[in-house]
């Protein structure tokens, strides 16, 4: 029983950890609990498919269809991970101004919502294909009841808890300063994706490795460990990373902060001109009423 | 990101090429069985890529996976997958199953 309940645990984690990081990087959106549950839904619907292709995707692509499977959802999610954070960087100003009164910003918070719906959908795909197939296998062996209906349970509620307890966390964080926290987590939680994609083409054969332990800090943090692989979904740890998924992670990081950084000074420039401008209507309009 | 995309796209065709040395690579065979590795150790050269054909004899899927190589592929019974390893330092490298992780097994790299 603790044996199920302690896989189910790990893979719950890897998912509940990035949902909850979405969860919280849209805060102050409206419907979002309905966009968040259903990219939930949609994932563990998903996963029982993948589950049940397995035997094809093994098979595809010469043996090595289950690592591009990996790499391509992981991948998918980083450019909507992409996609999303240049959209916030020019939104999510506006987005704490606009918290009081919500309202307004219905139509533009779902148009990144639906994105975000599907990383969430993406990594509870991945994770729960393993949980499905792992629980698969457990009654092929013939696990007994009482290992399912208080291991799966256990398992699912541990992973949910440790997912709230950080969204709890994260709320602490000052509202100034919230999405912008928020959103390097969404970044540092990309280039980790990216990185674990490298790694899984590497193991393909179709990526080179460039170096393949860089350098080795399992003495520190293991991957094997239950913090090492929660700070390994947060931020793509490895304690032995290939040179390859280095370059994944910098590359990614790069261009994310870069897209931020382009996008949000642009922003602050057009509200620069505009509350110029304004002064000048409001002058002029002094003016006249002095007249 | 379409820059990301296409950088992703030129690294990836211009590394496609590495496939080719596949065919000559060293290939290892490793069988579960029973939720056993057989061979529960296995000896491989140092400083050499080589491919492990793990090969699944148990009703139920498995996952075979190690922390220190960096290495993770399901495989479902009565299957074969290819993994490939390496090159590796000399040393030892614990693997496991990760859907039953009793099931242990060392690859000695000398």
């Amino acid at each position: 029983m603790l044996g199920i309940a302690l896989l189910v645990f790990r893979e719950v984690l890897e998912a509940a950890l990035i949902v909850t990081i979405v969860a919280a990087a849209t805060r102050g959106v409206p419907r979002r609990a309905a966009f968040v549950g259903g990219g939930i839904a949609a994932g563990v619907a998903g996963a029982m498919i993948v589950a049940v292709c397995m035997g094809f995707i093994e098979g595809s692509l010469g043996g090595i269809g289950q690592e591009v499977f990996n790499a391509a959802v992981l991948l998918a999610a980083v450019a909507m991970l992409g996609w999303h954070v240049t959209w916030m960087s020019s939104h999510g100003k506006q987005m704490v101004q606009q918290m009081h009164r919500v309202t307004d910003s219905v139509k533009a918070g779902s148009s990144s919502i639906a994105i975000l719906l599907a990383v969430v959908a993406l990594a509870v795909l991945r994770e729960g294909s393993e949980i499905v197939l792992f629980l698969f296998g457990m009654a092929a062996g013939g696990a007994g009841k009482l290992g399912f209906f208080a291991g799966v349970p256990l398992g699912l509620a541990g992973g949910i808890a440790v997912g709230f307890a950080l969204y709890f966390g994260l709320l602490r964080i000052p509202l100034r300063y919230f999405f912008s926290a928020t959103n390097w987590m969404l970044v540092v939680l990309a280039a980790g994706l990216a990185s674990s994609a490298a790694g899984f083409l590497i193991q393909a054969n179709v990526l080179p490795a460039w170096g393949n332990q860089v350098w080795d800090t399992s003495w520190l943090l293991t991957n094997g460990s239950i913090v090492g692989q929660a700070v390994h979904v947060l931020t793509g740890y490895e304690a032995r990373p290939a040179g390859m998924q280095l370059v994944f992670w910098i590359v990614t990081f790069a261009i994310l902060a870069a897209g931020m950084g382009v996008v949000s000074s642009r922003m602050t420039a057009q509200r620069e001109r505009a509350n110029h401008a304004s002064k000048h209507v409001s002058n002029g309009a002094a003016i006249t009423r002095g007249a | 990101m379409r820059r990301l995309i296409l950088a992703m796209a030129i690294v990836f065709a211009g590394t496609l090429a590495t496939g080719a040395d596949a065919e000559t690579m060293p290939e290892y065979k490793l069988v579960l069985q029973n939720h056993q590795f057989e061979p529960a150790t296995l000896k491989v050269p140092a400083n050499t890529k080589f491919k492990v054909l793990v090969s699944n004899r148990d009703p139920a899927p498995m996952e075979f996976e190690s922390a220190d190589f960096n290495r993770e592929k399901i495989v479902l019974p009565n299957s074969t997958v290819t993994v490939f390893v390496g090159p590796l330092e000399k040393g030892t490298y614990k693997f496991f199953d990760d859907f039953h992780q009793a099931t242990t097994g060392v690859l000695v790299v000398e």
